[in-house]
């Protein structure tokens, strides 16, 4: 095959792009584009689905086949797709309305099928389309137009449904780090299986701000923890604070205090096979935390469409039945001979008659 | 010993029933398969209840098989039943009400004590006579007790002892109708090939029961029945559902789309999946989903990704894809959605058989959301108009809802097989210009548009559920929708073209038509030919193809003074008929019971109509 070298322009559509000034949809599409030209995947390959909310209305601004689906069902709808065709490459478009709420029972049954598909959640904690409602990942107490005293409920965490689902991949990023963002949505095409990268994107609109504790470039080194396969799990200012397990559970300490050195410190493993740390990870939040970021886990398992093409070229080698003639004509016929058959009485035929 | 009786037959409707795990099923399938290869014309009917195991010798637990052969084309399990096998006092209860008047009730007479009584309900000893069956022919016998003497060597225990209870009555019955064992012998060898102790208890109990008859000739009657005079050619049985999956895979092969199928199970339509999902052979893909809504929705991703996409369910099913049947609509994509219909609504009776989802394939959406729609009329015909539903999906790009019910799934009959040479082509709308393309660029005759899918080099477009203009970008241009809702409506009234001219059984005008509609036709022909014998200007037109109507619908209804609308709902085709084929003389016979007609209550529907 020869090299197939895009650049971003070659997956831009000509239609114009119609997210409100300031919205972090405009950098998560610059970082699929921009990962999307360097895989080496031909153009003609690439499908994009989604479902509704403001993120869905992607596939428009994308040069490639675009399918933008119904609410809450892109997941399915791509899952038919890849199965159909094993040899797409499947991008699924969905925020936190779209798949955490009338699309969480697909979300969770792709990640236990384990369909090659790369997902990305829209984090925004609102509903923007709908102009301002919260979401099942809004925090308990947060006011909006439906809640104005506040919801009486709790989020769903996205990465917590990926663990329980028995999930392989999931990672986490921020629309405004592009550095980032790029890394995680390269690994999360690159990984067999379902690829979940939960976005936290800022609604400039209905939830300006939703994600500052976290992204404010002030406190960013003490509240970011990045997370790489291999790499000690570092924070703060000069990579001097970092995680060690303790009893349990996660603590954070400080490099060269209390006798703490480089060496304590867990290093992550992402391709470990059991969850438990991986779950640590994801359920880590602010104050006592920093919010991990990067690609969490990341596991070999089996592949759906993969499976179901190999069943089937598996059952093809050993049946005797490879047409449907051979079908028609299997098990118990019987022949019938010339017997003197009429086709219903005279003017009132009989069904062979009708058809 | 006195003579045996010998009684000879045009048909003979018999009536296998006992509790849910007496394996009524399975002897009455048998005893069919048996009868089918000697030659008969059958028709089969499983009546089964939605309890899998209802408590044991109660009337909620019967579960009953319907099957009618004969040596003249049989297109109904017939109104009413000549033999009744029943294993229980139960099962006489719930099934008396389907006997034909003096005929036979063969039964256990084990079973025939107080406490099995007062399971069924019964207040005295003596349920025939509180059932008031006198003048019917009444036959005890010791099924039970002759089962386990027949087995006392083998060191079974009772619980494995009585499960073969119904090979006996199977034998029973097999030498009543003069059926050689030699089938269900193979039957039994192929099916228990690993379990030598099981083939080997169920044959003696069967050559028991067939040898207790034989024996005993006195008391039963034997009853002969002549193969049926029917085309010759190659035959098998087969029940809708299997038809159905059939019809599916062929289309894939004659179109050379894969077969995509999106499925959730459910009552009555799970077989549909099953028979699919075993033909990874001949590359079928099924797609076992989620639940109701992810079944269609895969679906729709295979059929956006280039395949024949399918989605199989039943009525509360059908109503959950409604909003995705709409995204087909919109997206102008091919897909065939298959409503196996049974009583409604909500879960309504999950096991019986009704026509109540008619308004809702041709109006359950929301917005101007049209369809084409179908509908099966016997149980292999399934097999051609799934054939046609793809063929169109495919050819006209739009879905097609194919219409059949519970007494089509579940019943069988003898179908003569065809060849896959002898099918009409199907030619899918797949893109070919690439210079020219655009998603919604239309063929000016049929107003379909041109299919392409990813991985085809030059067409990459987006589609969706918003509406749209020629190149797929959103637009919402008023004009521009409505002159796409107008073509939407027009490209499935261009399918008209695809479906043959409605033809009449009987004379082409007179006093009245009886029209009838998807799988009352064994009925509703039985039914005229009845009447024609008796002289009565009666004909029938059946309805396969709901929307669009055949061109000549309202020429033909034009010639007879009276147009009587039978169906099993309470009147969803006749008000879809007044409304697209006014100024008739319409009137109605509807039945909502969770059964099929009867040729008799037609018959008085008809005669009342004719006389009014």
């Amino acid at each position: 095959m020869s090299e197939l070298k895009y650049t971003v322009k070659d997956f831009k559509s000509e239609n114009e792009v119609r997210w409100c000034p300031g919205c972090g949809d405009y950098a998560i599409m610059n970082g699929i584009q921009r990962v999307m030209a360097e895989m080496g995947v031909d153009h003609k390959d690439y499908a994009v689905i989604s479902g509704i909310g403001c993120s869905s209305r992607f596939p428009y601004y994308m040069s490639t086949y675009g399918f933008h689906t119904i609410h809450g069902r892109a997941t399915a709808v791509a899952s038919g797709v890849k199965c159909a065709n094993p040899s797409l490459n499947v991008w699924v478009i969905t925020g936190d309305g779209d798949a955490m709420a009338i699309g969480g029972n697909h979300f969770i049954h792709l990640v236990r099928r384990n369909i090659n598909l790369n997902v990305i959640v829209f984090n925004n904690k609102i509903y923007g389309l709908t102009k301002g409602q919260y979401s099942p990942t809004t925090d308990r107490g947060f006011k909006t137009k439906t809640s104005p005293y506040g919801t009486i409920e709790d989020s769903f965490v996205p990465g917590q449904l990926v663990i329980g689902a028995g999930g392989s991949f999931y990672a986490r990023t921020i629309d405004t780090n592009l550095k980032m963002s790029q890394e995680v949505y390269q690994a999360a095409a690159l990984h067999q299986g379902t690829s979940i990268v939960e976005v936290l994107q800022n609604c400039v609109i209905f939830n300006n701000g939703v994600h500052e504790q976290i992204t404010d470039p002030a406190f960013r080194q003490e509240r970011q923890l990045m997370l790489r396969h291999g790499e000690p799990m570092l924070f703060g200012e000069d990579n001097r604070k970092g995680l060690i397990f303790e009893k349990g559970k996660l603590k954070v300490v400080t490099i060269g205090e209390n006798g703490v050195t480089l060496d304590n410190i867990l290093v992550h493993d992402a391709e470990d096979p059991d969850p438990g740390l991986h779950l640590a990870l994801i359920n880590m939040k602010l104050p006592a935390f920093p919010v991990a970021f990067g690609v969490i886990r990341s596991v070999k398992a089996p592949v759906y469409d993969q499976e179901m093409e190999l069943q089937i070229a598996g059952v093809k080698k050993n049946s005797k039945i490879t047409c449907m003639d051979d079908l028609l004509r299997s098990g118990n016929t019987w022949e019938v001979k010339e017997n003197g058959f009429e086709p219903g009485p005279e003017g009132c035929p009989g069904r062979s008659a009708i058809l | 010993m006195k003579e045996t009786k010998v009684i000879e037959l045009d048909e003979v409707a018999i009536r296998f029933s006992g509790d849910s795990g007496d394996g009524m099923q399975l002897t009455g399938t048998l005893f069919s398969d048996a009868s089918a290869l000697l030659g008969n014309d059958i028709a089969t009917f499983p009546d089964y209840p939605a309890e899998i195991r209802a408590p044991q010798g109660t009337v909620g637990g019967v579960s009953g098989f319907q099957v009618q052969f004969g040596k003249k084309e049989i297109n109904t399990p017939g109104d009413f039943a000549h033999v009744l096998v029943a294993m229980n006092p139960a099962a006489v209860k719930a099934n008396a009400k389907f006997m034909k008047p003096g005929g036979t009730i063969i039964y256990d007479e084990d079973t025939f004590d107080e406490k099995h009584f007062q399971k069924a309900g019964f207040t005295t000893n003596d349920p025939f006579a509180e059932l008031n069956l006198i003048d019917y022919t009444k036959i005890g016998v010791p099924v039970t007790s002759m089962t386990q003497e027949s087995l006392k060597d083998m060191g079974l225990d009772n619980k494995s002892i009585l499960r073969s209870k119904n090979m006996f009555a199977l034998g029973l019955v097999c030498w009543m109708f003069d059926r050689p064992l030699d089938y269900i012998e193979e039957y039994i060898h192929a099916k228990f090939s690993r379990k030598p102790l099981v083939v080997e208890s169920n044959l003696r109990v069967l050559h028991a029961g067939y040898n207790y008859g034989m024996n005993l000739q006195h008391m039963t009657p034997q009853y002969v029945v002549h193969p049926a005079r029917i085309e010759p050619g190659l035959y098998r049985n087969i029940n809708g559902n299997q038809a159905t999956a059939w019809g599916l895979l062929a289309a894939a092969e004659k179109s050379d789309r894969p077969l995509f199928a999106g499925s959730y199970p459910i009552t009555p339509a799970t077989e549909i999946l099953q028979v699919l999902a075993e033909r990874k052979d001949l590359g079928a893909k099924t797609f076992q989903a989620e639940d109701e809504i992810a079944g269609i929705t895969t679906a729709l991703g295979a059929s956006f990704a280039g395949h024949l996409a399918v989605t199989t369910t039943s009525g509360p099913g059908f109503a959950l894809k409604s909003e995705a049947i709409g995204l087909a609509v919109m997206a102008e994509l091919p897909l065939v959605v298959v409503n196996v219909q049974r009583g409604g609504p909500s879960t309504g009776l999950p096991t019986k058989t009704e026509q109540s989802d008619l308004l809702q394939a041709l109006y359950g959406r929301n917005g101007e959301s049209p369809a084409v729609v179908l509908a099966a009329s016997t149980p292999s015909d399934c097999f051609w108009f799934a054939f046609m539903a793809a063929k169109i999906a495919l050819e006209r790009m739009v879905p097609v809802i194919l219409l059949t019910d519970g007494f089509l799934g579940n019943g069988s009959e003898p179908w003569k097989v065809p060849s896959m040479a002898e099918l009409p082509e199907i030619t899918p709308r797949i893109a070919l210009n690439r210079e020219e393309y655009q998603p919604y660029r239309r063929d000016p005759k049929t107003y379909a548009r041109f299919w392409a899918w990813p991985g085809m080099e030059g067409f990459a477009h987006r589609i969706g559920g918003l509406e749209k203009n020629i190149s797929g970008n959103v637009s919402h241009d008023p004009d521009n929708h409505q002159k796409n809702c107008e073509i939407r409506e027009a490209k499935v009234q261009k399918v008209v073209d695809l479906v043959p001219d409605l033809e009449v059984c009987g004379d082409p005008e007179g006093d009245l038509l009886l029209v009838s509609w998807g799988g009352t036709f064994g009925h509703t022909i039985n039914t005229v030919r009845e009447l024609r014998k008796k002289g009565k200007k009666v004909s029938l037109a059946h309805f396969n193809y709901i929307k669009p109507l055949p061109a000549n619908t309202a020429e033909v209804f034009s010639k007879f003074k009276k147009i009587l609308v039978c169906e099993i709902n309470l009147g969803q085709f006749v008000a879809y008929l007044r409304d697209k084929v006014p100024g008739m003389a319409y009137y109605q016979y509807n039945k909502v019971k969770g059964l099929p007609f009867t040729v008799q209550e037609l018959e008085e529907a008809v005669i009342k109509h004719l006389e009014a």
